[in-house]
């Protein structure tokens, strides 16, 4: 076994696991919940060693077949790109067991076979992306993700589902053709694809900053900033849960993971004060915008969804944050606890919102009276996810937003400060809006189904993992600053 | 890892760990759910005994894990501390002893009693808190835990309630952070320290402190009821009499008010204050919560209401106290934070025994209700004779000191502001008596339960004689040694080091 641990390549295994797996829940139909749940607890597994490997060795970089860039296939890992794998094990994880139970499935039985193959393929290709190493690759499996979302979007063969699909896809296409775009003039201008050769060879000027600028819209379209996050309520709402869970947790960070690694460590040089803050207006607007939407929509998963619209606008205070060095790495490590904090508690939120609506039918807010009467266990996921969300403590998303926090007061940046504490309070108004229906009030006569046990406990440690990240942070936090472009190091005198 | 690393964790987890298991218990497990209750509160009785015994003799207790740079979980137990944590698990058990005679009857009650303990809990990682951030922590999970128990009867009345409570909680909440954030960017991480922490920080700029002192103030005020952000409180009465109890005796507002002393004595320093001249509005604003809130209570017909404006007032006596920046009004303050405890209890214990036994709710309908329920009434009398500030009552001995700190720091005109009190006090609390002991009931009560041995049941009567003579103690025995007023008095001495 010794032997086995030291050969193997976790990256390219984090690769081949699920797309095998893919195949296997395709072609062995009748075994495919055992081989899925297998696949995942693997990947699981494979990310934990992977992580141990970047927490004692530090960023490692991994040539398939030995050839290395500029011609081979590169793959990269380091502390960002652990925590992003990590984030997607964790929470993948129970979305499986929760797709295992999900008896929505039973129910429109048109689509509920494409489930496990179509979720390990967008697994594989999440993997591809926190893996890869060059800028092409990358592409590649971003558009492998947006066709594995469609397809599981429009799962459920409903006329609204296949709506959304529709929506999503022409819009992730868009998205996808403005990053080629960029790929395309960086590739004419360096003859490079690779992401850290393109780092040594672009300074700053006007093609880098075009490549960036192009690349930049195509992400931010995929991601759902304010304003081209139109696409992605819809989408979200009407998927099956396990989908929305998957999407709003991990598809949306994708693309932002990779604006980070363009804006932060490719092209470093040829970003502008300007863009940040526009970047962070977006964010705020989102904020503001996504929350507004929230306490106003009537169906709960769509608020769900408007709540990852402005919980997303966090992420994006990055940009302007980080532009003094002094509070640089705080709001470095602020914004991608905040991605792990959000994708957990939103992950779990989801899938609590989906078992409501199963359980009821329906998911008018209005009709949820004294649901925690019926459904205890996933009554209190959704109030502990959304403790996290508010960004209240004890919780992860506590920690993410004292540390944006922070970092806005040192920089004298006192505008985003008040957005931040500013969209905590909104994101009580809408959490505590769902939980005065579900918690408070007798209940409606309305008929319950029953709900399989997998339906309710994923959600629920999912949103305690939320919970337990603030208390363990030590992990976390040091993969955070493992080749960090900035890091806790650099405030020392 | 060891007895004084450990020690602050267990107390914290005594209620936390039951609260978390009696969640999970079916509605109709009423003996298990009933002796968990009594053994966590006993459980942690036993191991604050400990704690108060270590401190006493010098012995630290320190519990650390940290979070982010500069950031600890940080659990400790200071003189402060033991004041507040003994006085909210002494108040926790007889408590949890008056909800379950209370609420038996109840639906909720699994889920009531978990968050009354996670409630508790919060309350104790309130007292343990050793820097700021522990202690916003646990503020707003107090929060968080309280508003479930505010609308726990569902109604519409109870759901306005909760979420006028959410609304002031909240947003002190977020003026609490805000000031900490901005602090800790200027002075690093925010350990409470005897004398201030201020005092060993870099040289920060008088006007910004001022707006920090401000928003903290603020953040903690809220809790702490004082005008003008004291809106919620009246509303919270909605909840069941355990949970005003609760909110106003146990944790809640004494969270608010432990809060004040905590930034005024360990963050920024008596020193500090008094140079940025902050000192005096909070005393103003105190004084002016103190007659503000007795002159509402006046015309409060409610019992409960009338009870709850009394809250605000009597709460703003132990802000007033920490701002006159006096070693003789502090101890003052601190011994008025227990001392009001036993006292309000006791008094909303009474309120919550009336409504259970014969469905009264107003003080027009209480006359001739001290020969139906002697005990009661005597329990009542004591804690609202106390709140006036008849001597030997523990009302009596904090008034005294607050009254002579006042003239020890010059600032004569607190006399004026506690007798006018005192007067209205009486204004509003000697009718109530009067009317119970010596008119003659007029109409028959509005909801008699069926009468057994005792007024009521034990359990309810229990709580508020104990809770009452506990009052009546701390009043004559205020020089004895662990006394609350022996306490402050220790307290002081550390904080002010030539009293």
């Amino acid at each position: 076994m010794a032997i086995f641990e030291q050969s193997i390549h976790w990256p390219v295994w984090l690769m081949v696991l699920p797309l095998t797996g893919a195949l296997l829940t395709f072609a062995i139909y009748r075994y495919q919940n055992l081989i899925g749940l297998i696949t995942a607890m693997g990947i699981l597994w494979s990310v934990i060693a992977l992580a141990q490997k970047v927490l004692t060795e530090g960023p490692q970089r991994y040539s398939i077949g030995g050839w290395g860039a500029p011609l081979g296939i590169d793959l990269y890992v380091d502390g960002l790109s652990t925590l992003m794998l990590l984030l997607t094990a964790a929470v993948g994880f129970f979305v499986s067991f929760y797709g295992v139970g999900y008896a929505g499935f039973r129910q429109h039985n048109h689509g509920s076979g494409y489930f496990w193959p179509l979720w390990l393929f967008l697994w594989t290709a999440l993997n591809g992306l926190f893996l890869t190493a060059d800028i092409f690759n990358a592409y590649v499996t971003l558009e492998l993700i947006g066709l594995a979302s469609v397809a599981l979007v429009g799962l459920s063969g409903q006329a609204s589902a296949l709506n959304a699909a529709m929506r999503y896809l022409l819009v992730g296409l868009l998205g996808s053709l403005f990053y080629l775009l960029g790929v395309g003039l960086l590739y004419a201008g360096y003859h490079t694809v690779d992401m850290a050769s393109l780092g040594q060879a672009a300074q700053a000027g006007p093609l880098p900053r075009t490549a960036l600028t192009l690349m930049g819209v195509g992400l931010l379209l995929k991601t759902a900033l304010f304003p081209l996050h139109f696409w992605l309520p819809p989408a979200h709402a009407n998927a099956p849960t396990p989908v929305s869970s998957a999407l709003s947790a991990l598809v949306v960070k994708a693309p932002f993971y990779l604006l980070l690694r363009l804006w932060f460590t490719v092209f470093p040089d040829s970003t502008t004060g300007a863009a940040a803050n526009l970047l962070g207006l977006l964010g705020a607007i989102a904020i503001l915008w996504g929350s507004i939407q929230a306490l106003q929509t009537q169906r709960l998963k769509l608020l769900v969804a408007y709540s990852t619209v402005a919980q997303l606008g966090y992420l994006f205070l990055v940009f302007p944050l980080t532009q003094d060095s002094m509070a640089a790495s705080t709001a470095w490590s602020g914004a991608l606890y905040y991605t792990l904090a959000h994708g957990l508690a939103k992950g779990g939120m989801f899938l609590a919102a989906g078992t409501i609506f199963y359980a009821l039918q329906q998911d008018r807010i209005q009709n949820l009276n004294g649901i925690s009467r019926h459904l205890p266990v996933t009554a209190f996921a959704f109030g502990l996810a959304g403790v996290s969300l508010m960004g209240l403590p004890p919780s992860a998303g506590f920690l993410a937003k004292w540390s944006l926090l922070t970092a806005a007061i040192a920089n004298g940046q006192w505008g985003w400060a008040i957005i931040i504490v500013l969209g905590g309070l909104l994101a009580a108004g809408y959490v505590f809006r769902v939980l005065s229906y579900v918690f408070m009030q007798a209940p409606s006569k309305a008929h319950y189904r029953p709900v399989p046990w997998l339906m309710e406990w994923p959600a629920l440690l999912l949103a305690l993992m939320a919970i337990c990240l603030g208390f363990i942070t030590q992990t976390p936090l040091t993969l955070i600053e493992i080749g960090a472009p900035m890091s806790y190091q650099y405030l020392l005198p | 890892m060891n007895w004084s690393f450990w020690l602050p964790v267990l107390i914290l987890l005594s209620s936390l760990g039951a609260g978390i298991v009696i969640f999970f218990l079916p509605q109709r497990a009423y003996r298990t759910r009933t002796t968990l209750n009594m053994a966590a509160a006993t459980l942690k009785l036993l191991l604050v005994a400990a704690l108060v015994w270590g401190v006493f003799h010098h012995q630290s207790y320190e519990t650390r894990l940290p979070l982010l740079p500069e950031m600890d979980l940080l659990l400790r137990a200071d003189t402060l501390s033991v004041l507040f944590i003994t006085l909210s698990s002494i108040l926790w058990f007889f408590t949890t002893l008056y909800a379950i005679g209370y609420l038996e009857a109840s639906p909720h009650r699994s889920r009531f009693f978990g968050f009354f303990s996670l409630c508790v809990s919060a309350t104790v990682g309130i007292a343990l808190a050793g820097n700021l951030i522990t202690f916003f922590i646990f503020y707003e999970m107090l929060t968080l835990s309280t508003y479930p128990l505010v609308t726990h009867r569902g109604t519409k009345k109870s759901l306005r309630a909760g979420k006028i409570y959410l609304g002031y909680t909240l947003m002190g909440g977020v003026l609490l952070l805000t000031g900490m954030a901005w602090l800790q960017t200027l002075a690093g991480p925010l350990s409470f320290t005897e004398g201030g922490l201020l005092a060993e920080a870099p040289p920060i700029d008088p006007q910004t402190l001022t707006i920090i002192f401000t928003l903290l103030i603020a953040g903690v005020g809220v809790k702490a009821a004082l005008v003008p952000l004291h809106g919620w409180l009246p509303q919270a009465m909605v909840a069941p009499a355990p949970v005003s109890a609760l909110l106003h005796a146990v944790a809640v507002v004494k969270a608010g008010a432990f809060g004040i002393v905590r930034i005024v004595d360990n963050v920024f320093g008596v020193e500090f204050v008094a140079k940025l001249g902050v000192a005096a509005p909070l005393a103003w604003l105190a004084s002016f919560t103190i007659i503000y809130g007795s002159v509402r209570a006046l015309f409060q017909d409610d019992l409960k209401r009338r009870l709850a404006y009394s809250t605000i007032s009597q709460v703003s006596y132990i802000a007033l106290g920490i701002a006159l920046l006096n070693p003789v009004a502090t101890i003052g303050a601190m011994a008025h934070l227990v001392h009001q405890g036993l006292m309000k209890i006791t008094l909303f214990f009474c309120a919550g025994n009336l409504a259970q036994t014969l469905g009264i709710h107003r003080i027009s309908e209480m006359a001739g209700v001290g020969r139906r329920m002697p005990w009661t009434m005597t329990a009542f009398t004591l804690g609202a004779l106390g709140m006036i500030g008849v001597p030997p009552l523990a009302g009596f001995i904090s008034k005294w000191y607050l009254g002579y700190g006042a003239v020890l720091a010059e600032a004569e005109w607190v006399l004026g502001i506690l007798a006018l009190s005192s007067v209205l006090n009486a204004a509003y609390f000697l009718p109530i008596l009067y009317r119970a002991w010596f008119s003659p009931q007029k109409n028959p009560w509005p909801e008699e339960t069926s009468r057994g041995r005792l007024e009521t049941h034990w359990m309810l009567l229990l709580p508020p004689l104990i809770t009452a003579a506990m009052a009546l103690g701390a009043g004559l025995l205020a020089h004895a040694p662990f006394s609350p007023a022996e306490w402050a008095r220790l307290i002081a001495v550390r904080e002010y080091p030539s009293p």
